[in-house]
């Protein structure tokens, strides 16, 4: 294993508490030593990366990804999906099961880490909660875990039986593992394929009313609050609403292990954003309100949100050059992530590059208990993002990494560009530039 | 939740939405707002015009210009009299259905398009049961689309035959029509709201032009968003309120094949929102009656007055054939000024 100096950059490391001028030192695979610019005292035979005017960070942790694999190749590969992880500065992501056939295995979750899959990052998968994620019968969440999972979730079929999401709770606790829920009531959402509003009556389309994902998470929050003896610990995917927000916000007051994560999209964007049947607008959770929007902003500002992640999901070309309804659901978010929390949370919103980074790592690193990750503190794993902080640039999804090209940021002005993505002392990104 | 942190939120900007540009082919009528209200104007002079002339002239205007009639569900009215309409002007048409093609075997929108413009179709009208279709046909093909029905969302075409038919009545004579045109005239829109194109198009259309629209309906059936769609249009959930203050009466169908699974109660419904002759007489013995088709008789509206003498269902078929002349030689044609309606 080589050994790899970066020198003369800015480190911000908010897990360690560290923000200054350092050269890091990467070696066999994990942080060899840090120390101040010019003092690093075993160098000496290392390959160097000259960061001058640029932040280091720990690599970025994407705890919503999917990738597809198996049995979706078309749209995405684990090749492919995480070659645009390493272009946006993610060191790690965490991949959906809701792939062909489900991920309810430990041959899967194993099949899905193997070198011949060919990630340019850490690949942690996360596990159907339920076999076939129908609902019904819990999957082997000590066997999943010991054979990687880092979660377990039944994401995009949500899990709707009291009975069944109790018991899940209760296993995944005694397993260690979080409950990730994509909470949507499926009842209040059939044919539905945006938010339920003005926007959706105009366009004749259905709509999912706000009250599908609030009253799901408020449900789920009281099974924890009965549970709490069990210590389960509940994690909302992609919250999109205010109510949503405001329940979890309730039960973290009330001491319950209760996290949350926001898409880009869903602090970026809202319902007006469909424009006219845009499929590249169409996802699910859907783009809701102004004031569901302005409430994500709100949360993250003043730390409810535990994690920004994109909730990347590719999609064909052609899968998307459809009727607006009979499209499938998602957008790609890795290689934009970075770039719109820079040029929105921290420059049009002034949060702290600290806290943005940490939304980005630190924090979905602590959510997913990922050891040794989202933090460069000596002894961590080489997991590295450096990015020039400052620099403005277009999102082009024409030359995006990822299979897929469907994206409403295409044309956005980003900030913040990546220079060099290291995963575990390994460079899997460089750019050109 | 923490005020200071309202507060500061009050300050932030946001990313701005996009304004529509979509790339219309000037030709294209796939919303009412497509058309400006001296635009309206001319379609329905046009339609006038090309009414009264002599049809061996007429047919020279589209002479064996080629029309595609793209019908991804049933229709009676809508079909014939668009075809009726092109061929009177000369066109030659054909008819894709989905039940008789290769939209049968899987072949999406974008490429039965394709397909059809490879064939030499210059202009299609599109009728299909998925909202917003018409922007995909026109996006992938480029050709001047006419919307004849888009799931729940537009009818422009009904639309602006229902406001024929309403001028003929209450503003007869009229040459042109403007943003005051329909000033003091209250047209009250009733029934299955939420699943109707054609109350959509009407909302944008006749407030436009100086009327205010009155939507009537159960919750389920009418939402309090509709309110805000655009101005001029309020909810009164009232029927005989309704009525009696309009001076039309538009009645819709409930469309079951569009419910979803919304459960009514049929017998509760006709109580409360069918238009009988004995509701008619005593709140709105002077309005006139119209309805889209089909018509349910016995449901949303009694036989009595659907054959009354207040009915103008069937001039309001009639008229489709006049606009729908007016609508596809626009398609086709730019005017003498080098532009459209």
């Amino acid at each position: 294993m080589t050994i790899l100096a970066i020198l003369n950059g800015h480190l911000i490391d908010p897990a360690a508490g560290v923000d200054g001028p350092k050269d890091i030192l990467l070696k066999d695979g994990r942080v060899a030593e840090i120390a101040s610019p010019g003092k690093l005292k075993s160098a000496a035979d290392a390959q160097s990366l000259d960061a001058k005017g640029l932040t280091l960070a720990p690599g970025l942790i994407d705890i919503h990804v999917h990738l597809r694999e198996p049995g979706q190749g078309y749209k995405e590969t684990i090749a492919t999906g995480t070659a645009a992880a390493a272009a946006g500065g993610f060191t790690a992501v965490a991949a959906m099961p809701n792939t062909t056939p489900v991920n309810d295995s430990t041959e899967i979750t194993r099949w899905m880490q193997q070198p011949e899959r060919g990630a340019k990052v850490r690949v942690f998968p996360i596990a159907a909660a339920t076999r076939g994620s129908k609902g019904e019968v819990l999957s082997d969440y000590a066997a999943l875990k010991s054979a990687g999972a880092v979660a377990v979730t039944d994401d995009g079929r949500p899990i709707l039986k009291d009975n069944v999401m109790r018991e899940t709770l209760v296993a995944a606790a005694r397993a260690g593992l979080a409950v990730i829920q994509h909470a949507e009531d499926t009842r209040l959402t059939q044919g539905a394929s945006m938010n339920l509003g003005p926007v959706s009556f105009k366009l004749g389309l259905r709509g999912m009313p706000p009250e599908a994902e609030s009253a799901l998470v408020e449900r789920d929050i009281r099974l924890v609050t009965e549970l709490r003896d069990s210590h389960a610990h509940l994690h909302v995917a992609h919250t999109s609403t205010a109510a949503a927000l405001a329940a979890v916000r309730q039960a973290r007051r009330n001491g319950l292990r209760v996290t949350c994560e926001v898409a880009p999209h869903h602090f970026l964007l809202t319902e007006e954003h469909v424009g006219l049947y845009n499929t590249h607008a169409k996802m699910n959770p859907p783009l809701r309100s102004a004031e569901d929007r302005d409430a994500m902003i709100d949360a993250i500002l003043d730390g409810v949100v535990d994690a920004i992640a994109t909730d990347h999901a590719p999609h064909a070309t052609h899968e998307k050059e459809v009727e607006f309804e009979l499209a499938p659901n998602g957008i790609t978010g890795l290689e934009t992530a970075l770039g719109l929390c820079m040029r929105w949370l921290h420059k049009e919103w002034k949060l702290p590059l600290g806290r943005v980074l940490s939304l980005l790592s630190a924090q979905p690193a602590a959510l997913l208990n990922l050891k040794g990750r989202g933090t460069l503190a000596v002894g961590s794993y080489a997991d590295v993002v450096v990015f020039d902080p400052k620099a403005e640039w277009t999102y082009r999804a024409t030359e995006s990494l990822s299979k897929a090209k469907n994206t409403p940021f295409d044309g956005w002005t980003m900030q913040g560009k990546v220079r060099w993505t290291v995963s575990e002392g390994r460079v899997v990104y460089t750019n050109p530039a | 939740m923490n005020p200071t942190a309202t507060s500061v939120r009050r300050k932030l900007s946001t990313p701005p939405v996009p304004t529509s540009s979509f790339p219309y082919h000037p030709g294209s009528l796939l919303s009412v707002l497509d058309l400006s209200v001296e635009g309206v104007s001319r379609v329905l002079a046009r339609s006038t015009e090309l009414e009264l002339a002599d049809p061996l002239i007429r047919d020279r205007i589209l002479a064996k210009r080629r029309i595609a009639l793209l019908f991804y569900e049933s229709s009676t009215r809508t079909r014939t009299s668009f075809e009726l309409a092109a061929k009177s002007l000369g066109a030659d048409t054909t008819l894709v259905s989905s039940l008789s093609s290769s939209i049968e075997k899987g072949e999406s929108l974008k490429d039965t398009g394709l397909t059809l413009r490879a064939l030499g179709a210059e202009a299609i009208i599109l009728r299909h049961n998925s909202s917003g279709a018409a922007w995909l046909l026109e996006e992938s093909t480029r050709l001047p689309v006419i919307n004849a029905g888009d799931g729940m969302h537009e009818h422009p075409t009904q639309a602006l035959l229902d406001l024929r038919t309403i001028l003929a009545h209450l503003r007869p004579g009229i040459r042109e029509v403007g943003a005051e045109t329909l000033a003091g005239v209250t047209v009250a829109i009733v029934g299955d709201i939420l699943h109707s194109r054609v109350a959509r198009s009407n909302m944008l259309l006749l407030p436009g032009l100086g009327a205010q629209v009155v939507l009537c309906g159960p919750k389920e059936l009418l939402p309090e968003q509709a309110a805000k769609s655009s101005a001029g249009i309020a909810i009164e959930r009232d029927f005989d309120k309704a009525i009696g203050q309009s001076q039309a009466i538009m009645m819709l169908r409930i469309q079951a094949e569009r419910l979803s699974g919304l459960q009514l109660d049929l017998d509760q419904y006709k109580a409360a929102y069918q238009l009988t002759g004995q509701r008619l007489a005593a709140h709105a013995p002077a309005a006139i009656v119209m309805h889209p088709g089909p018509i349910i008789r016995g449901m949303e509206i009694t036989a009595g007055v659907a054959d009354g003498v207040q009915s103008t269902i069937l001039e309001q078929v009639t008229n489709g054939v006049a606009i729908r002349m007016a609508v596809v030689e626009r398609a086709l044609v730019a005017d003498e000024q080098g532009g459209r309606a």
